[in-house]
């Protein structure tokens, strides 16, 4: 009996001194700068980077940090489950990463998980900015662009396109991205010709070509004459190019694509921040911050206008020069809902957290 | 009311009809391979071979015969590999599937990114207009059905004519009736002098010749760009109709229809305020199809009507020396 415990005790101890030597060794316990050739940083994507779509814009802003001389990794088609926390430990313990990147909203709980593990690796998270930060964690970031305002841009263009006065958007989910994203679009659109709708179908789905492409079809069917996306393939502006119709695309110019359909597309440039992020650590002044960047930083763009009047693109240049000045706010008063109430009241600015969080639809978008 | 029929419901068949067209082919090839007694859940894989190959193919040679033949021969390999190692090496149909299923997923995404990410077939104008909605003369100038079934792709017409051949195939002809016996019973059919191994082989292939060519309707004429994945789950959409189908063929035609109706359904109506229920959520309407394919399935178990029963040696594999 005696010699049982003796053994228990033993185990306990040398099993306790083995995670204590494991934490000294693994953890210096707190974030330096580190040198740019020291630095290795990992990717983790949703999808591959084939996608032509989010994944591919990400490693884009990989591409600009490989041009500017940084060392990088990267992991495609990582899940949003605990595979994700795996994966980030093993690009930290046998690529060496001490920069992690994780870029889908779903990834975030596994970044949390492992950026406690790891206190001395610096961890930046898209899409999640108020669960990240809500964590207050001092090694974790988040980022975001503000597409919205390019979305705004786009919308103008639609406004102005259209003869019908009907817009056609396929949407991926109901979330606040898509929301805030229709709902700044139709702000553009109807700024310029308060007569036309924006119908939105949900296809339940960020990426599914036959749905888009059915989508895009039926809203052409109600008499849509432009089709917008707020999905990841380039079903809908095929459908439309398909009819003579024109489309607008979004997160990659494809523009080579439908060639005399296409008119621009709301593009993320991922670079910006990622550079920006990079630089910070080599000099130090790196903090945890919500960093969501549109315009005028150039975290966001829209891509070539083309397949329109040159009046459409002179309008679109006019809202864009004001939205980098400041003196267009997209969401100010008044802004009434699709139900006839006024949610924004004349003179007023909606809150940054408001806009973040938006659910409602702004007139003129026509959504179940 | 006319105007409605007219104005609202011929496109939106159309379109239903359009969607459902790759889902028929991919069935009806899941049907050959599964009277065959071989139970295939890799119609999504040979699917997307054929799709990765159908884009190679038309952005290198612009010629829609050799793109649609490629794309059937990508298929057909995935559907050799299944064949050799399910029918000479006998091993478990199921695992077997749904390694093919990701084996050809992973082939297409290699192929994808190393070597047509970015690139588009627009230009390629031989094989976008011969795969365009055709407005057959004179036929799809009668109202309603006119442009709801002359008013269709290639891949329609092909479709249609393939469930029509093998349906007189596995009734009419005398192979189709060996075939049908392999799949019931393969100690009897090869006591009675057929080839059982011969008849799988040809028949599994076949199959996944029509899978790739379903394959290619998603990459060249619904994207015509290449983005990884462009089936998204449609190919497991075909391995639940081949049941809803209960293996005929015709009933394959009805059931990838009905299929094309609910998913263009969710779309059509999701903004519409039906009287007394009011507006429906599309996740409902999405989840109706499959509802409908366990409900067969209870239905056909319970009948147990003979012509509705699964082949019944599908899914094992045959050993001779076991008769």
């Amino acid at each position: 009996m005696k010699k049982k415990i003796l053994a228990i005790i033993v185990a306990v101890l040398m099993m306790a001194t083995l995670f204590a030597a494991c934490n000294g060794s693994e953890n210096s316990g707190e974030l330096k700068p580190i040198a740019k050739e020291d630095m290795k940083i990992g990717f983790l994507y949703i999808g591959d980077i084939g996608d032509m779509g989010y994944s591919f814009a990400h490693d884009q802003g990989r591409l600009a940090l490989e041009e500017a001389g940084y060392e990088t990794v990267y992991v495609e088609n990582v899940p949003e489950s605990s595979d994700c926390a795996s994966r980030i430990r093993d690009l930290i313990e046998n690529d060496g990463c001490n920069v992690i990147y994780a870029t889908s909203y779903g990834h975030w709980p596994y970044v949390v998980e492992v950026a406690k593990e790891y206190p001395d690796v610096y961890f930046g998270h898209a899409t999640a900015g108020s669960e990240i930060l809500a964590e207050n964690l001092p090694n974790v970031t988040t980022y975001m662009g503000a597409v919205y305002e390019s979305r705004y841009l786009a919308g103008i263009a639609a406004g102005l396109e259209t003869k019908t006065n009907k817009i056609g958007y396929v949407a991926a989910m109901a979330l606040p991205e898509v929301v805030r994203g229709c709902n700044a679009f139709t702000l553009g659109v109807r700024s310029v010709n308060p007569e036309a709708t924006v119908e939105v179908i949900y296809i339940n789905s960020w990426y599914d070509p036959t749905a888009e492409s059915a989508a895009a079809t039926t809203l052409m069917d109600n008499g849509c004459d432009i089709m917008a996306q707020h999905c990841d393939s380039t079903a809908p502006q095929t459908a439309a190019a398909d009819r003579g119709l024109k489309s607008i695309g979004y997160n990659s110019p494809t523009a080579s694509f439908n060639p005399t359909s296409y008119m621009t597309a709301p593009l993320f440039h991922w670079d910006v921040f990622y550079l920006n992020d990079v630089n910070s650590i080599v000099d130090g002044t790196w903090a945890p911050r919500n960093y969501w960047e549109g315009l005028d930083a150039g975290m966001v763009d829209l891509d070539e206008c083309i397949n329109m009047a040159d009046s459409t693109k002179a309008a679109i240049e006019e809202a864009r020069a004001k939205i980098v000045d400041g003196s267009l706010y997209i969401f100010s008063g008044e802004i009434k809902d699709n139900k006839g109430e006024v949610k924004v009241a004349a003179g007023e600015k909606m809150a940054a957290e408001d806009i973040w969080g938006m659910m409602w639809n702004v007139e003129g978008v026509i959504a179940g | 009311m006319i105007d409605f029929l007219l104005d609202q419901l011929a496109p939106f068949l159309q379109t239903a009809l359009r969607m459902g067209s790759p889902i028929l082919i991919a069935t009806l090839g899941g049907i050959i391979c599964e009277k065959a007694g071989h139970l295939n859940l890799g119609v999504e894989g040979m699917m997307l071979m054929g799709a990765i190959t159908a884009f190679m193919t038309a952005y290198n040679t612009n010629n829609i015969f050799l793109t649609l033949f490629a794309a059937g021969m990508a298929g057909l390999v995935g559907a050799l590999i299944y064949a050799f190692i399910t029918v000479t090496l006998r091993a478990n149909h199921t695992v077997t599937g749904l390694v093919l299923s990701i084996f050809g997923a992973g082939y297409a995404t290699y192929i994808g990114s190393t070597s047509a990410v970015g690139k588009s077939i627009a230009d390629k104008t031989n094989v976008v207009n011969a795969i365009q909605d055709i407005e057959i003369p004179y036929l799809s100038d009668i109202p309603f059905i006119g442009p709801v079934i002359f008013g269709q792709s290639i891949y329609f017409y092909l479709g249609i004519a393939v469930a029509v051949i093998m349906y007189l195939y596995l009734k009419k002809t005398k192979a189709g009736l060996n075939l049908r016996m392999v799949g019931e019973n393969p100690g009897a059919a090869d006591a009675s002098g057929i080839n059982v191994a011969l008849y799988k082989y040809i028949h599994i292939l076949a199959g996944g010749f029509l899978c790739g060519i379903a394959g290619s309707f998603y990459s060249i004429k619904l994207v015509r760009t290449w983005t990884s994945g462009p089936t998204a789950g449609d190919g497991w959409i075909a391995v639940a109709l081949i049941i809803f189908a209960t293996w005929n063929p015709l009933k394959a035609i009805f059931g990838s229809f009905f299929f094309g109706v609910f998913k263009g359904l969710q779309f059509k109506i999701q903004n519409v305020a039906l009287p007394v229920i009011g507006t429906i959520k599309p996740q409902y309407l999405e989840m109706l199809p499959y509802i409908m394919t366990v409900v067969v399935l209870v239905f056909i178990a319970v009948k147990k009507k003979r012509e509705n029963q699964p082949p019944n040696a599908l899914g094992a594999p045959y050993f001779r020396e076991e008769r």
